[in-house]
């Protein structure tokens, strides 16, 4: 299946190279396996657990404790990023 | 102790300077700035007071810790009756000139009366007088400070200024200091031009006493060191600023786009933080030069930006080609998102505008957008606006409008009237995104609930920095809840509106309370300070100022059913995102919220909470 990856702030250099897409490059498409979770997703980014602190998908935040069970499905956009605020 | 017991008050209509001892039972009992400043308007002014007439008061109030080496204790408030809104005013500012206000030995300027002519107060240390600032009318605030530098021959000194709009009295008008840094909302810079006093110049070398240096630097380092291991204040805002929110707020479906018809801009990703970083392929440069601190800051959130000098806003105009202050979260969003407007260079450029000028661009951008959507409807044509096609995502047609503005010219004084004003005038009042006269913040109520609540009570008009729910409600900070329901709402609107107001009134910034908490601040002002200062009494004398200022309103003639949001947000659902098929439960959080507060049905303090709160 075919999801829509986005990697915001500091995150955004974990795009895999040669995927980036959108103004800055913070996107991409990836081909998951059927069944894959949010943890497999970040596992497979190789992205830092403890920076993943923000999660959505389609806009849905995901409480960490759910992230190794949530189901990814065709077609979702998962966004993350680590701690961060502004006003 | 901390506050320097001195307080210089300023006759305009007469010409005097005089000093005279601070309250210091009322410094116990309202902290400072904030709180402090709203006790003397409400002690010395009429609430009916037309707010541009010489009956107005302007203060410019310094909190205990500003001028300090607390982190962030570089903040002033300027209070007064808004001219935008008709209620308590009260916009906070940072840079450097409120710490240069304490070190020449001051906690406050009350400015009263009216000038007969062009002024500006000059103030070093002890001494203060009236300039004739006849010289300075007309300039902008960039040229004022550069003209009132080279003329003292000291560049120490710092400056709080109006530009063109607060002469014009735009209710827009802001006090802009250092440059960039701006005492922004509810037409604070009207009532100053209102009073003829073109400047504050000030340069103070007294330095600040604490009650105990060895406490206080203790206090001050574990707070700094807090901020330095969190991963928002010693990374997250350093890096991108609080344009790293541009993307977060659009995909929780929460960014008010095009006058607030919808909740996602399809170019949010082209104005926000990460785009501030890219390198531009037209000169090789990232519209980010560097981030930047106030006084005493160690975040460094502010932005400082150049744009492509190539760009049709600033081709052939130097002036705006050098490295100035660039967008926040919230003038990329007005100027932006607001008016469908995706061009991050001429962005930019307006937001020089504003600084240049000095008028706000949270509701210049939210009352352009109000004046878009009447454009689009026909309720305004050509004939209105001079021939500027004020069409949703033309940069040209914002261009011309925020130099009409800047300028005071044709339409654009029907825009520096705010988007109350201009909607009632073309009766489409239902195109107004305002609460009490207001323009929202970047933030909407029916993809994050609370907000909406806190819109609605704000005792300033719609605004975010009253009671910033966001960050619990989409960040997670001090603990996540979800944006889309109503349940449990009041209170935490209530608990951030008390606790913002203590750290409003303390001198520090507001951004500090994304890592510390009240328990970390007040060992900050118990060691700067004589007194008891806890974390509760710090809370009870937030809920004490969040009471003055909402009696204060009441005695001005605001009532229960001015706590109202557009019905737009009340009747209109979200079309997109998480929010999608929702409304604003304002009439479900509302009654809680009264009951919370010890308020009647109406919205009236009751006498218990007034006495509970010695008022």
């Amino acid at each position: 299946m075919k999801i829509r990856i986005k990697l915001f702030a500091s995150l955004g250099k974990y795009i895999p190279k040669g995927t980036a897409v959108g103004p800055t490059g913070n996107e991409a498409d990836m081909v998951a396996a059927d069944g894959a979770t949010i943890s497999a997703i970040i596992g497979r980014l190789d992205l830092p657990v403890e920076f993943c602190h923000l999660v959505l998908v389609n806009g849905y935040f995901i409480a960490p404790s759910e992230r190794g069970g949530h189901v990814l499905i065709e077609g979702d956009d998962l966004a993350i990023w680590p701690p961060v605020a502004g006003g | 102790m901390s506050w320097t017991g001195k307080i210089l008050r300023v006759n305009l209509s007469k010409g005097t300077c005089e000093s005279e001892p601070l309250n210091m039972e009322w410094a116990k009992q309202y902290l400072g700035q904030r709180g402090l400043a709203t006790k003397y308007l409400v002690e010395e002014t009429d609430p009916k007071v037309d707010p541009l007439s010489p009956g107005n008061k302007m203060i410019m109030a310094t909190g205990p810790l500003t001028g300090t080496i607390a982190p962030t204790g570089g903040r002033y408030s300027v209070v007064t009756k808004g001219a935008l809104t008709g209620a308590i005013a009260c916009s906070n500012s940072g840079g450097f000139f409120g710490a240069e206000l304490k070190n020449a030995g001051w906690d406050m300027i009350i400015f009263e009366g009216k000038s007969d002519k062009p002024v500006y107060l000059n103030v070093v240390n002890e001494k203060a007088e009236l300039l004739d600032a006849g010289h300075l009318w007309g300039k902008s605030v960039w040229e004022t400070e550069d003209m009132i530098r080279e003329s003292g021959g000291d560049n120490d000194v710092r400056i709080a200024s109006i530009g063109k709009a607060g002469e014009n009295q735009l209710l827009l008008a802001c006090i802009v200091n250092d440059k960039d840094r701006a005492a922004g909302r509810s037409g604070v810079g009207a009532v100053m031009g209102s009073k003829n006093l073109k400047a504050v110049c000030l340069r103070g070398t007294l330095g600040v006493k604490v009650r105990d240096g060895m406490e206080f630097m203790q206090a001050t380092n574990a707070a700094r060191k807090i901020l330095a291991d969190n991963a928002v204040t010693g990374e997250g805002l350093p890096t991108y600023g609080t344009q790293v929110l541009m993307n977060v707020i659009n995909e929780s479906g929460a960014l008010p786009t095009r006058n607030s018809g919808d909740v996602q801009f399809e170019g949010a990703s082209k104005i926000g933080g990460e785009a501030m970083h890219e390198i531009r392929k037209s000169d090789g440069k990232a519209n980010l030069v560097s981030n930047s601190a106030c006084f005493s800051c160690p975040i460094s959130c502010a932005r400082i930006s150049q744009i492509d000098p190539e760009h049709f806003t600033v081709k052939g105009k130097p002036k705006y080609q050098k490295p100035s202050g660039g967008l926040e979260y919230e003038s990329a969003w007005s100027l932006g998102a607001a008016t469908g407007v995706d061009d991050l260079e001429a962005l930019t450029y307006c937001n020089f505008v504003c600084n240049e000028q000095g008028f706000d661009p949270i509701s210049f951008g939210s009352t352009v957008a109000a004046a878009m959507e009447m454009y689009e409807s026909g309720k305004i044509t050509d004939k209105e606006t001079g021939g500027i096609a004020l069409k949703f995502g033309s940069t040209e047609a914002l261009v011309q409008i925020i130099e009409a503005t800047a300028m005071g010219e044709g339409f654009g004084l029907d825009i520096g009237m705010g988007s109350k004003r201009l909607c009632d005038k073309y009766d489409n009042p239902e195109a107004s995104m305002t609460v009490k006269g207001q323009e929202f913040p970047a933030y909407d109520p029916r993809g994050i609930q609370g907000m909406g609540l806190a819109y609605a009570t704000s005792n300033r008009g719609a605004c975010h920095l009253r009671g910033y729910t966001v960050a619990s409600e989409v960040l997670g900070i001090p603990e996540k809840t979800d944006p889309l329901v109503t349940d449990g709402k009041a209170g935490l609107v209530k608990a951030f509106q008390d606790a913002t107001a203590a750290v409003d009134s303390s001198g520090t910034c507001v951004f500090t309370t994304f890592a510390l908490t009240l328990d970390d601040i007040a060992p900050q002002i118990a060691a700067a300070c004589e007194g008891d200062w806890t974390a509760d009494k710090l809370v009870e004398i937030g809920e004490r100022i969040w009471n003055m200022e909402r009696q204060y309103n009441l005695d001005a003639g605001f009532t229960g059913k001015d706590d109202m949001l557009p019905k737009r947000l009340l009747k209109d659902a979200a079309k997109t995102g998480p929010a999608k098929g929702l409304t604003s439960g304002l009439d479900k959080m509302l009654p809680e919220y009264y009951e919370l507060r010890g308020w009647s049905a109406d919205g009236v303090p009751s006498d218990d909470t007034k006495n509970r709160l010695a008022l």
